[in-house]
């Protein structure tokens, strides 16, 4: 019940449950392109990536080889090495953490972890959202293997819906500062223009390498700040608002 | 049987990548610099997925009954509402769009 209290994994179980449940659309979807019940809960358990497990199903079921569906699912996963790296820093998870910690790194988990202003909450966030989205992922993957289309498209119970939500929501109290909105906008065009022009996924890293660039460039360090932001994603001084 | 195979090798890249993020030394993050660096990627991050599962489908543009479901969020949030009730509010609103006929 204590557990409850933390803001960090209240939202972390909001985000499990509206991304968990569209477990079952990627389970009906791999049941449909002819993957065998195993083989679908085996991508969800191993690769655990939603955009990455649709990728590579979708590339099976379009006829395509075993390699281009493996570099498709690749490629769209590559910014979950970004997300580690930053997890790394933030987190310092040691021993065999490290490993589980690997394993839960997605979207959600990162999303969830970063949008904390204090370290501890950054924690519970990104463990309750990573084994939580984790669990519900690969239960409603087999719930979705099992009753293929039976249960309707979760678009129609607005699914999609909550995932935005919850990503602004996520966004929404680090735009305080200027510098932050600044680089919101110049992310939100390069998305929108690269969208079209690259591959699923690779707008996020294009966005995050104009980020990266304008973080280092634009930003000059002010000493008091400086001196405040100890870790790069949870910020002190500041409200996480959520 | 091939099919297993590349389902198993597709699932290590996918932890490998991952994993080699954790492998990258905290300590080079550690200089004022990169920190401002690593807080402007968070945002930058938070950003291009907030936009992607808005308006993108694969790898066209759709708007659709999703944008409605940002706006009520952004409501919500401008009102400090809770979390789950943005979330909550994004969700209503994506599913009534849906059944006023938006895509």
């Amino acid at each position: 019940m204590e557990l409850l209290a933390s803001p960090a994994v209240r939202v972390g179980l909001s985000v499990a449950v509206a991304t968990g449940l569209y477990g079952i659309s990627f389970g009906a979807l791999s049941a449909a392109s002819g993957l065998s019940l195993a083989q679908t809960a085996a991508l969800s358990l191993l690769m655990f990536s939603g955009g990455s497990q649709f990728a590579f199903i979708g590339v099976v079921a379009g006829g395509g080889s075993g390699l281009s569906a493996l570099s498709a699912a690749a490629l769209l996963g590559l910014r979950n090495g970004v997300y580690g790296m930053q997890l790394n820093f933030l987190l310092r998870p040691r021993g065999w953490r490290k490993a589980a910690a690997a394993q839960l790194t997605i979207d959600e988990s990162v999303a969830t972890a970063t949008a904390q202003s204090e370290l501890p909450e950054a924690k519970r966030g990104f463990w309750t959202a990573g084994i939580g989205v984790f669990v519900l992922w690969n239960v409603f993957t087999l719930v979705g293997a099992l009753l293929g289309g039976a249960v309707g498209d979760p678009r129609q119970w607005g699914l999609d819906g909550a995932a935005v939500a919850a990503f602004l929501g996520l966004l929404w109290p680090r735009l305080r500062s200027r510098e932050a909105g600044a680089i919101a906008v110049a992310c939100a065009v390069v998305t929108v223009v690269a969208v079209p022009l690259a591959p699923p996924g690779v707008p996020i890293l294009c966005a995050a390498v104009v980020a990266a660039v304008l973080g280092l460039r634009r930003m000059p360090p002010r000493p008091a700040e400086a001196a405040a932001d100890r870790r790069p994603g949870p910020q002190p001084g500041r409200d996480g608002g959520v | 049987m091939v099919l297993w195979f590349w389902i198993l090798a597709a699932g290590c890249v996918s932890f490998a990548t991952k994993l080699a993020g954790y492998l990258v030394p905290a300590r080079i993050l550690g200089n004022p610099r990169m920190l401002r660096a690593a807080g402007a990627l968070t945002v930058g991050l938070l950003t291009s997925l907030t936009v992607v599962t808005t308006v993108s489908s694969g790898s066209a543009l759709v708007p659709d009954a999703r944008l409605a479901a940002a706006a009520a969020a952004a409501v919500a949030l401008w009102l400090r509402a809770p979390f789950l009730v943005v979330v909550a509010a994004g969700a209503l609103a994506a599913a009534a769009a849906r059944l006023a006929g938006l895509p």
